[in-house]
C-alpha cells in the first residue's frame, strides 16, 4: 500500500523505521487518508486537481525541502500544468522566501514579541500565468506557510473576491497546513535515518 | 453567490499566552448545526462536536476532517509506549507559542501541565517562549525539537534527534516529538486563520 511519507522518506515497508511507525498505526494511516482525501478525492468540487497540485508545489517550494520539492513539481506537470504556470511557480517561490514564523500579536504585552517579514503579494508578470484564483491562493498560503498569526478576515475576504467558496477556502486550508505537517514528519524521519537532507 | 466573511463582535480578544479556557470566533460560515449531513456528523467523531463552530466550519469538507481528527487521536491519546502523554503536550504547546496561536496553546499548555504535573513549567514557556528554562534537560530537548521542526526553512536535524536521546528518550518517544509538533503545524495554522480566540465570558 502506498505510503507517501515512507515515499518521501526514503524507508521501506517492513524496514525497523517503518515498524516503529506503526506504534502509531492509526497516525501513520490517516496521514495517508488526509492526502488521499486531498489529492485523490472522488469529486473534486470547484476546487479541481490542477489547482490542489499547483497550491502544493508553491507550498512545497516554500519549504524548500528537495525531496518534497521535485516530488509536488512532478505532480503539478503530470497532472498538466502548463510550462508557464511551472515557470512562474518556481520563480515566485524565489521571489516569496523568507525565514519564518515571524507576524504580529494582539496589542498588549506580546507587541514587543512582534517581528516582521515579507508580506508577499504575487508578481505582476506571474499574475497571467496564474490567473485570478491562483494569484489569490498563493498570497494567502504565504502567509499560512510563514506568518499564520497575522491572519485577518480580510485575508479570507480576498479569497472569497477571487471567486473561491467558503468551502475551497475550508479545503485549502486544509491542504496547506496538512502539507506543513507531513513536510516536516517527513523532514523529522529523514533526521532519524542520520541524514541532513 | 452569498458567501462572505464574518466579524465576531462584542468579545474580548486574549492578548497573553495563558492556560485559562479560550473560545473561538469563527471567520466563515460553519454549516448550522441543523443541516449537518450524516457524513458530516461522522466526520465529527465525536457528538458533542456538534457544538463547536471550528468542527462544524471544518466540516464542510468532512473526508479530511475526519482523516485530520483520526491522526491527532492516536498522536496524542494512543497509551502504547512512545512518549508520555505530558511530553506530547508539551511539543503542542511549544510550537503554538511559536507560531503564535494563543488559543491552541491554551489548550495543550493545560494538558501539558495537569499530566505532567508542571504548572510553573508550562508557565514559563507561555510567558518567556521557547528560549525558557523548563528546568529539565527533557523537557528542553523537546521544545528545542519541536522549534526546530516549526521554524521555516525547517531546521531539525539529527542533532536535535541525538539530543533527545542522550535526554532519554528512545526511538518510539522521538517519533511521538516529531508526529506531535508536526501535527501542531498543521493545527494551528487551522485555528489561527479560520477565526480567532476570545476570552470566555
Amino acid at each position: 500500500m502506498t505510503d507517501v511519507i515512507n515515499e518521501l522518506a526514503g524507508i521501506a515497508a517492513g524496514s525497523p523505521l517503518d515498524k516503529a511507525r506503526d506504534n502509531r498505526a492509526e497516525a501513520k494511516k490517516h496521514a495517508q487518508t488526509s492526502y488521499d482525501s486531498l489529492f485523490s478525492a472522488k469529486d473534486f468540487g470547484a476546487f479541481p486537481a490542477q489547482e490542489r497540485w499547483a497550491v502544493a508545489a508553491f507550498v512545497a517550494a516554500l519549504h524548500g525541502r528537495p525531496e518534497t520539492v521535485d516530488y509536488y513539481a512532478v505532480k503539478l506537470k503530470d497532472a498538466g500544468g502548463s510550462p508557464e504556470l511551472q515557470v512562474a511557480l518556481q520563480s515566485e517561490a524565489v521571489t516569496a522566501h523568507a525565514h519564518g514564523p515571524y507576524g504580529h500579536y494582539p496589542s498588549g504585552p506580546l507587541s514587543r514579541e512582534n517581528s516582521e517579514g515579507l508580506k508577499y503579494a504575487v508578481t505582476i508578470s506571474a499574475r497571467h500565468a496564474l490567473g485570478r484564483r491562483l494569484t489569490a491562493a498563493f498570497e494567502h498560503v504565504h502567509m499560512l506557510v510563514y506568518h499564520p498569526r497575522d491572519a485577518r478576515p480580510d485575508t479570507l475576504k480576498a479569497m472569497l473576491d477571487a471567486g473561491w467558496s467558503t468551502t475551497d477556502v475550508v479545503t485549502l486550508s486544509q491542504l496547506v497546513s496538512f502539507l506543513a505537517f507531513q513536510i516536516r514528519v517527513v523532514a523529522g524521519l529523514i533526521a532519524m535515518q542520520g541524514n541532513t537532507k | 453567490m452569498s458567501e462572505k466573511t464574518l466579524s465576531p463582535a462584542g468579545h474580548t480578544e486574549p492578548v497573553v499566552f495563558t492556560r485559562d479556557m479560550l473560545d473561538w470566533l469563527p471567520w466563515l460560515e460553519p454549516v448550522a448545526e441543523i443541516a449537518l449531513t450524516a457524513r458530516q456528523k461522522e466526520s465529527l467523531i465525536d457528538a458533542a462536536r456538534s457544538k463547536s463552530d471550528y468542527f462544524r466550519l471544518l466540516a464542510r469538507d468532512p473526508d479530511i476532517l475526519e482523516a485530520r481528527t483520526r491522526t491527532d487521536k492516536d498522536i496524542f491519546y494512543n497509551p502504547t509506549a512512545g512518549a508520555p502523554r505530558a511530553d506530547r503536550e508539551l511539543a503542542a504547546a511549544a510550537t503554538s507559542r511559536l507560531n503564535g496561536c494563543i488559543y491552541c496553546a491554551s489548550v495543550h499548555a493545560r494538558h501539558a501541565a495537569v499530566y505532567g504535573k508542571r504548572e510553573a513549567d508550562v508557565d514559563r514557556l507561555l510567558d518567556q517562549g521557547i528560549s525558557a528554562d523548563l528546568g529539565d534537560e527533557r523537557w528542553n530537548a523537546v521544545v528545542a525539537a519541536s522549534a526546530a521542526l516549526t521554524a521555516i526553512p525547517i531546521d531539525f536535524g539529527p542533532e536535535n534527534v541525538e539530543r533527545l536521546r542522550k535526554a532519554g528518550y528512545d526511538e518510539l518517544a522521538i517519533l511521538d516529538i516529531i508526529n506531535a509538533a508536526s501535527f501542531f503545524n498543521w493545527a494551528n495554522r487551522l485555528m489561527l486563520s479560520l477565526g480567532e480566540p476570545a476570552v470566555q465570558k
